[in-house]
């Protein structure tokens, strides 16, 4: 009895369990997937989706590196990596050696050809678009943020391979086997410069005029945008003129000289709208006493007192978006993590741009003028009296990071003329005529070969984070890259009133950037070398080297295969068209010579390091990267590029 | 079941057998080689900097065979038998190549059946000629004369001439390990040029040294050579 009412009463529940529809259960909404009219009906939603695509911009140097994009990018690439070329600085990681050892650049180099990207962009802006649950003002920002970002990226391919088709909607196939209707031909690069102006022109109203935004696009950012475009579509206007081979007919690439004047009075008028306050009140960052640590502080500070910054890609410690930069780049013997240390290594090409405080061009002076050497009482004092930005950018010798200071000499030099020192720093060893057992090189190098310590005789400032912890692989750092900056802008202004022949009004802008400085005699009667050097020495490894050289038609000048002597490298210094090919370092020797007064003081040597075997070579083909095989197999209409 | 070891040996034997049959195309195997030369003179290029490509139609997607020219202005290729089209791109190479219309080089078909040569006909902007060769210690001293070839409206002029030596038998810009240079504005008389320069002291030691003479045209890319010359030095 007891058994037979179990077993009804099984049979009774399953039955009532079977009474659901058929649709209740197979009809399940995924759980991984947010449908579309679902997606756009929340703003904190569509901003989710926004942020993907703002995570998906490209820069040239990027702290967190580059992912693998094949073909152009194959195999991810560190943050610190794509910094150390252009002879700006020497890569001190064995395995980043060909840096400096190639001759030339792979014509594939610097490309990129992600209309997946464009086409989430398209497709963002078109579901925007026919939203019907969010606000107004929500939508109108989210399609101007999603345009911004369209046409950013736009820049970032017409500066890397001219003229590429223009595609602003999303392309769909019919599976009608016929796919000419989605083959696009290449614009013309001017075309795709006057896309990314008029997109600024129309969203800027549409974005918000907030100093304080800077991790999303602002009002600022779409100007600082129009303005930088605007400067590179002037530029090879009027400079590809001088080199007419880098042109194809169509001119998918290379723009007719006449259209210069027209780029660079919008170039002008877009930063002047910044510079008078027309989309906030942004200014260079003047907070901090010494002009060095306020300079470094620049890119540290993420706070609203920094109103230089105006479009940055954010990270957030303990957030998943963090980057190795400091971890690669801190000095070995103050590193966090032991063997991760010291890779990238200013040139001293780069130092001695650097110019005096009273505006003239000078080596570091090693030698007086009758040969013998110049003895420092200070390893620092090599480098005092010159633009505050050397010792923001650079850690120079004896220089302090995080309350200690750097350890930076190749060893004793004697008074016969020989050197003394060691392969380590831990490798003790008595100076001739003693007994004891000394340092004699040192902690942070530099030594031919060894890599995470310098071997230029520098370490890298910019974007160094001085917080506790920062050089840890776990915790990494969250310094910001600045991808637009005030005083970028103010350059601009000045490159463009220059070229438009208003050199007052250009001298006014530079001066200020150069005041900051510490430089405070004014410059009167800006020339084109001075806007190179002014640009060089401002933005270095901020990822404008290579595309400021393009632009100009000086990289083929600047980097022509060509090696460097020493004399090379001190003499010039501040024109543009200097010889640029190999990085060179500045070794510290501590002169040993008791009882001579220069005992114990410090001498320089320009030294190549040994690993520079290579000259870099810039040939006309690299100034447009390669389209590949693939993409002009799969689409006839596109041109190749020139000289490829 | 006992063992029998001789299926074993006839099983192997039959699954031999079988996969006898090709599943593979043979490589490509006829040798196109050729060098390129203006009436017969050797044009000297630098390796590996001026293309050639090479064009099959018919098999699906279009993309080049390329190859490039070595320093005595050779080439070679192994290909397939059949129809290409053979073009060195434009504004490649210190010379110029018969144009159809103004910047748009002339093709070339070529019908590939074994190994053929074939020698390529291109105008230098300039040649070096008669160069000879002075050997005092490690210092080479070059006597030469730079010939325009290319007169008229497509005349181009020199930017620079360069000596260079290195140790081995690859010589350009971009390996040496010493060089001399004119300027071209500097050449006053083309036809009797001298330039001198000094290998440093060659680690392992060796008693030779390899030269050449590169001229620079303006305007032009690559630079165009005189014949890779040994030098015995001490």
């Amino acid at each position: 009895m007891n058994k037979i009412y179990i077993l009804s009463l099984v049979a009774l529940l399953l039955i009532t369990g079977s009474c659901k529809k058929d649709s209740d259960f197979l009809d399940v909404p995924p759980k991984q997937v947010i449908p579309e009219e679902t997606a756009f009906s929340d703003p904190a939603l569509v901003l989710s989706v926004l942020g993907d695509l703002y995570n998906r911009q490209r820069d040239f140097s990027s702290l967190d590196g580059q992912p693998e994009e094949r073909p152009y990018v194959i195999g991810d690439q560190p943050g610190w990596r794509t910094f150390a070329d252009f002879s700006e600085a020497f890569p001190s990681e064995n395995g980043s050696s060909f840096l400096v050892q190639r001759s030339s650049w792979d014509f594939m180099e610097w490309g990129m050809w992600n209309y997946g990207y464009i086409r989430d962009l398209n497709l963002f802006i078109q579901r925007a678009n026919a939203a019907t649950k969010l606000l107004e003002a929500d939508k109108t920002r989210f399609i101007a943020e999603a345009r911004f970002l369209r046409a950013n990226y736009y820049f970032e391919m017409v500066k890397r391979m001219g003229g590429v088709p223009l595609i602003t909607e999303p392309l769909t196939y019919d599976y009608s086997g016929v796919v000419t209707n989605l083959q696009v031909a290449r614009s013309k690069e001017s075309e795709i410069y006057d896309f990314v102006i008029s997109e600024a022109e129309a969203i800027k109203s549409k974005l918000p005029s907030d100093v304080s935004q800077k991790s999303r696009a602002t009002k600022a950012a779409a100007l600082a945008m129009e303005s930088r475009a605007a400067l590179y579509a002037g530029s090879i206007a009027k400079y590809g003129a001088g080199t007419p081979q880098v042109a194809t007919p169509g001119n998918e690439v290379g723009i007719p000289a006449s259209l210069a004047a027209g780029y660079y009075t919008k170039s002008l008028a877009a930063a002047e709208e910044i510079i008078n306050g027309g989309a906030g009140g942004y200014q260079l960052y003047k907070v901090l006493p010494d002009l060095s640590d306020n300079f470094a502080a620049i890119f540290l500070d993420k706070s609203s007192v920094n109103q230089e910054s105006i479009w940055i890609e954010d990270f957030k410690v303990n957030s998943g978006k963090v980057h190795g930069f400091t971890t690669n780049n801190q000095p070995f013997s103050i590193s966090d993590e032991g063997l991760d240390a010291g890779r990238l290594n200013p040139s001293l090409n780069l130092v001695e741009a650097f110019e005096k405080l009273d505006n003239t061009y000078a080596p570091i002076a090693t030698k007086d003028g009758s040969g013998n050497p110049v003895y420092y009482t200070n390893q620092l004092d090599a480098f005092a009296g010159r633009d505050a930005r050397l010792a923001g950018t650079v850690l120079l010798p004896n220089a302090t990071f995080k309350g200690k200071n750097v350890d930076i000499w190749a060893g004793y030099q004697l008074a016969d003329g020989s050197i003394f020192t060691s392969d380590d720093a831990g490798h003790l060893k008595a100076l001739p005529g003693t007994s004891v057992n000394i340092q004699v090189v040192g902690k942070d190098g530099p030594i031919n070969g060894q890599e995470f310590r310098t071997q230029s005789g520098f370490y890298v400032r910019k974007y160094l984070d001085p917080q506790i912890g920062s050089g840890r692989r776990g915790r990494q750092s969250d310094v910001a890259f600045i991808r637009y900056r005030y005083a970028e802008v103010l350059l601009n202004a000045a490159e463009a009133a220059f070229e438009l022949g208003r050199i007052s009004t250009a001298d006014g802008y530079i001066n200020q950037v150069r005041a900051r400085a510490g430089l405070t005699t004014p410059l009167t009667g800006v020339t084109f070398d001075r806007i190179v050097h002014e640009r060089r020495v401002e933005l270095v490894f901020e990822g404008h080297t290579l595309f400021d050289m393009k632009r100009w038609r000086l990289a083929h000048r600047v980097w022509d295969g060509g090696s460097m002597t020493v004399n090379d490298l001190v003499s010039n210094i501040g024109s543009a068209t200097k010889r640029n090919t190999q990085p060179y370092a500045l070794w510290p020797y501590k002169y040993y010579s008791p009882g001579s007064p220069n005992n114990g003081k410090w001498i320089y040597k320009e030294v190549l390091p040994s690993a520079v075997t290579g000259a870099s070579r810039f040939q006309f083909g690299n100034y447009y990267s390669l389209i590949t095989n693939e993409i002009l197999s799969a689409n006839p209409k596109i041109v190749k590029q020139p000289n490829q | 079941m006992k063992f029998r070891f001789h299926y074993i040996i006839l099983l192997s034997f039959v699954l031999g057998a079988s996969s006898c049959k090709k599943d593979n195309y043979d490589a490509p195997s006829s040798t196109l080689k050729g060098r390129i030369m203006y009436n017969g003179e050797e044009i000297g290029l630098e390796y590996n900097q001026v293309p050639l490509e090479l064009y099959q139609p018919g098999f699906g997607k279009v993309g080049a065979i390329a190859a490039s020219f070595a320093q005595d202005g050779t080439y070679s290729t192994l290909l397939f038998d059949g129809n290409y089209k053979m073009i060195i791109p434009a504004s490649q190479g210190p010379f110029q190549w018969r144009e159809t219309t103004a910047g748009v080089r002339d093709t070339l078909a070529v019908t590939v059946s074994g190994n053929q040569t074939l020698d390529l006909q291109a105008t230098p902007y300039f040649m070096i000629r008669a160069a000879t060769y002075t050997v005092t210690g490690k210092t080479v001293l070059a006597n030469f004369r730079a010939d325009q070839i290319i007169t008229g409206s497509n005349a181009k002029t020199i930017e620079r001439i360069n000596l260079y030596i290195n140790k081995t038998q690859f010589v350009s810009s971009a390996d040496n390990i010493a060089s001399a240079e004119i300027a071209g504005t500097a050449i006053t008389n083309p036809a009797a040029i001298s330039l001198t320069a000094t290998a440093p002291a060659i680690v392992p030691a060796q008693n030779y040294v390899f030269v050449r003479i590169g001229i620079k045209i303006a305007g032009v890319e690559d630079m165009i050579f005189s014949p890779l010359q040994k030098l015995q030095t001490n």
